[in-house]
């Protein structure tokens, strides 16, 4: 199988030499949505045009990064990146080929979003076409797999992993390689490797952008770990939003089998191991473990009380392992390079690097990947390039609806997984949503209390009507119609919400609130004693005095 | 199960020594030795599913609270079933399954042998301090001797679970996420539509309150009757 790698990289290496010019264009959903697929096309068409198709190839490749700026184009010979790149923009991009660039539509890359930056799980984001698996072997795929089935035992792949002090990248931080310690230990023939791509934070497109750039990482991490727990098994679970991601984990897939990394016998060994997909049919809860093992299996997505964990009776009752997408794509570079080289990078307890997606108000939108312990301020203010026009960075919003604001005089702390949650947010799957004066914070903690509100799955009693409780009384303070007293019952039970609820996400509901109650206090005041929003952002009642009227909230919450 | 073969174990529940078989859940043993663990979605005779809250406990040793009816005894293990905190949580629950819907106990068949209104007896709850929510909700009268009102439905899924693991129909599921969740027939049809119900009526005598009842009965006359459960299972584990 070595061999065989070793020949398509030669290939494919022989068949890029012959090109001068390799037009890379961005094809990840960003960039589709603001026209990259005609771009591609026009590209095409102008090279054919121009008779250069024996010198220059025009390729799709994965996310390039820089959302903000899409659609974007990369020409790898000139090391020029062009952003808003439009139809019209590619007799110029390809007349400037044997030329000079087209500087009016340059993307600086000399700038920290790209210099400061320090790609794993993305290396091979942008650099490659997700749809064939031939260039991820020759960016070095599956390399790290057949090295661990020829020449590793299952144990020594967790001891890897456990080296690389990897910890879960979907939110909880759990140490890796002990989750597959406790799987591999667990009895039975049966075992089941999950991936989790239910991502469904608001504003969250990790996930969805290594599916989509690299696909075949998540297959080749998911394999090495069901050989390391002894599954034969696996499944992702990806959300039905993600059509792009879905399709290229599709082919992905299939491509493997043809290659023979995946089915009966994987690369010539009598492992073997097989990844089928399942759609998440639009259910936040899906993504905690138990609901998400539920869905599978056929049923009603709820979660269940652990203990038992998944891990000793998960999947129809079998011991079963579940990571996060990104968690899985760190696994190839970990045993490709060793758990030692990943523990090098990091702070003492987050070890490696971490994906966030920027979103909100910054100026360049997009993914990055920067060593755990970079701090916000430089994830902001540097990479991010600050807010638009220069305002003033109010809080960043981190762990979605279960994480927290953490406001401006904060920004100084290291991102890691233990600084977070002592800052009363958590790291949460990476969503980073930057917010300016502009934003209102009891605003802020009610559009997420009323997404738990509406994805709260009606099994447990506080986290049902809990959420819906919390979510009227923020109405009221938003709208000027609180009392202090409906502040303290809010904290009240926010604090009841969080120890009685079943689920992460019940625990969690409250946590928007608790940390804007932490940090930002003064303006749920403002808007109670003073009725009115600094912000500016919340509808203030005429008639404060005005009392509710019962069908009026009957109206409201039968939606 | 081999009950022989079966471990003991000894642990303490509010500072009283017990002894429990290591199978057994925390619910299971207090309840034996006269602990009062407030319950709902628990019955006995039916799967565990965790799902009220009410059955919360503090285990010495776990940061979180436990679950008594689905968490199995251990050895050494302390358990405190009352506490302020856990009495005031238990309360803010019973609150919550009040404000949501619309729980008259005045014009209710259940009135005087409801779970729900012992429950606040219980946890002392004399009045609620969150606004109630008045979903309008729809009663399904079409079968010709039950009735379904969703007004007094605590979604404690009992009659979903009797339906399915005792009289095996599963006519009864759910249906809609968080508070839009309802009980259904079949697949959302009217009860009286039904294909698969086998009028068996066993859904209605779980049922912890007058969400199910039968018709043509006063507030007298409509208690409940349970004791076909722990006959129906125990006849089937083949105990006695």
């Amino acid at each position: 199988m070595r061999e065989k790698l070793a020949e398509i990289k030669a290939i494919e290496e022989d068949a890029k030499a012959q090109y001068t010019h390799t037009v890379n264009v961005c094809t990840a959903a960003g960039c589709l949505s603001s026209g990259a697929a005609q771009v591609k096309e026009a590209l095409g068409k102008e090279v054919e045009r121009s008779g250069l198709e024996r010198w220059c190839q025009v390729k799709g490749v994965g996310c390039l990064g820089l959302c903000t700026a899409g659609p974007l184009v990369e020409v790898e010979s000139q090391s020029a990146m062009y952003g808003h790149v439009t139809v019209e923009d590619t007799p110029a991009i390809v007349g400037g080929l044997n030329t000079k660039p087209v500087e009016r539509l340059r993307v600086p890359t000399g700038t920290p979003f790209f210099l400061r930056q320090n790609r794993i799980v993305l290396e091979n984001s942008g650099r490659i076409d997700p749809e064939r698996i031939e260039e991820y072997i020759a960016a070095g795929g599956y390399s790290g797999l057949v090295t661990a089935l020829t020449e590793m035992t299952p144990a020594q792949v967790i001891d890897e992993v456990t080296a690389s002090g990897l910890r879960g990248r979907g939110g909880g931080g759990y140490p890796t390689g002990l989750k597959w310690t406790t799987v591999a230990k667990a009895p039975g023939p049966d075992k089941y490797v999950i991936c989790n791509a239910d991502e469904g934070d608001p504003g969250a497109f990790m996930d969805r952008s290594v599916l989509e750039s690299d696909p075949h990482r998540v297959i080749e991490g998911m394999i090495l770990a069901g050989y390391a727990v002894g599954a034969s098994q696996g499944y992702v679970y990806v959300r039905a939003e993600y059509p792009l991601a879905i399709e290229h984990l599709k082919k992905a897939i299939s491509q493997a089998r043809r290659m023979g990394l995946l089915g009966r016998s994987v690369a010539e060994t009598t492992f073997g191991f097989n990844i089928d997909i399942r759609l998440g049919a639009g259910a936040f809860v899906c993504g905690e473990e138990t609901a998400l093992i539920a869905s599978i299996e056929g049923k009603r997505g709820q979660p269940r009380p652990r203990p038992p964990y998944p891990a000793e009776y998960g999947l129809w009752g079998k011991p079963t392992l579940i990571n996060n997408v990104e968690s899985f794509a760190n696994i190839p570079p970990i045993i490709r390079n060793g758990g030692e080289w990943y523990a090098s990078l990091g702070t003492e307890k987050s070890k490696g690097t971490k994906v966030f997606a920027l979103a909100g108000a910054i100026t360049n939108t997009g993914i990055i990947e920067v060593p755990m312990g970079t701090s916000l301020q430089e994830i902001v203010y540097e990479i991010g390039g600050g807010v638009p026009g220069g305002g003033r960075c109010k809080a960043v919003q981190t762990g979605g609806p279960s994480g927290g604001c953490i406001p401006d005089a904060y920004l100084d702390n290291p991102v890691d997984y233990d600084s977070l949650r002592s800052l009363g947010s958590i790291m949460g799957s990476g969503g980073m949503i930057v917010m300016d004066d502009s934003s209102c914070m009891v605003d802020v903690a009610k559009y997420f209390m009323e997404f738990c509100m509406t994805e709260s799955c009606g099994k447990c009693v506080p986290c049902r009507v809990g959420t819906v409780q919390m979510y009227r009384l923020l109405d009221k303070i938003s709208t000027g119609r609180a009392t202090l007293e409906d502040l303290a019952l809010l904290e009240n039970l926010c604090d009841m919400v969080q120890n009685t609820s079943l689920c992460g996400l019940g625990q969690t509901a409250p946590n928007p609130v608790v940390s804007t109650l932490r940090y930002f206090r003064d303006e749920y005041i403002a808007h109670i004693e003073e009725k009115r929003c600094p912000a500016g952002v919340c509808k203030i009642h005429s008639s404060v005095a005005q009392t509710d009227s019962p069908s009026y909230a009957v109206a409201e919450v039968a939606q | 199960m081999n009950r022989g073969q079966v471990r003991i174990v000894t642990l303490k529940i509010d500072g009283k020594d017990v002894g429990a078989r290591e199978n057994e859940t925390i619910l299971e043993v207090a309840r034996e030795n006269g602990f009062d663990i407030p319950t709902l979605c628990h019955m006995e005779g039916l799967s565990d599913i965790g799902a009220c809250r009410l059955c919360l406990v503090e285990v010495k040793g776990s940061n979180k609270l436990l679950t008594a009816c689905v968490t199995t005894v251990q050895e050494g293990m302390e358990v405190t079933t009352h506490s302020p905190r856990l009495d005031s949580y238990r309360r803010m629950t019973v609150e919550m399954l009040f404000s949501e819907r619309n729980h008259v106990c005045a014009v209710c068949v259940s009135n005087g042998h409801c779970d729900l209104q012992n429950l606040a007896v219980d946890v002392g709850l004399t009045h609620i301090t969150v606004p109630y929510l008045y979903p309008k909700v729809s009663i399904d009268a079409s079968h010709e001797r039950f009735v379904l009102d969703h007004n007094r439905c605590v979604l404690c899924t009992r009659c979903v679970r009797v339906c399915d693991e005792i009289e095996g129909a599963h006519t009864w599921d759910l249906m809609g996420r968080g508070v839009k969740t309802r009980v259904i027939t079949d697949l959302a049809e009217a009860w009286g539509d039904s294909e698969s119900c086998t009028s068996c009526g066993k859904c209605v005598q779980v049922c912890p309150t007058g969400a199910l009842f039968e018709k043509g009965k006063s507030v007298a006359e409509m208690t409940k009757r349970r004791t076909f459960l722990p006959y129906l299972t125990s006849m089937r584990n083949g105990d006695e």
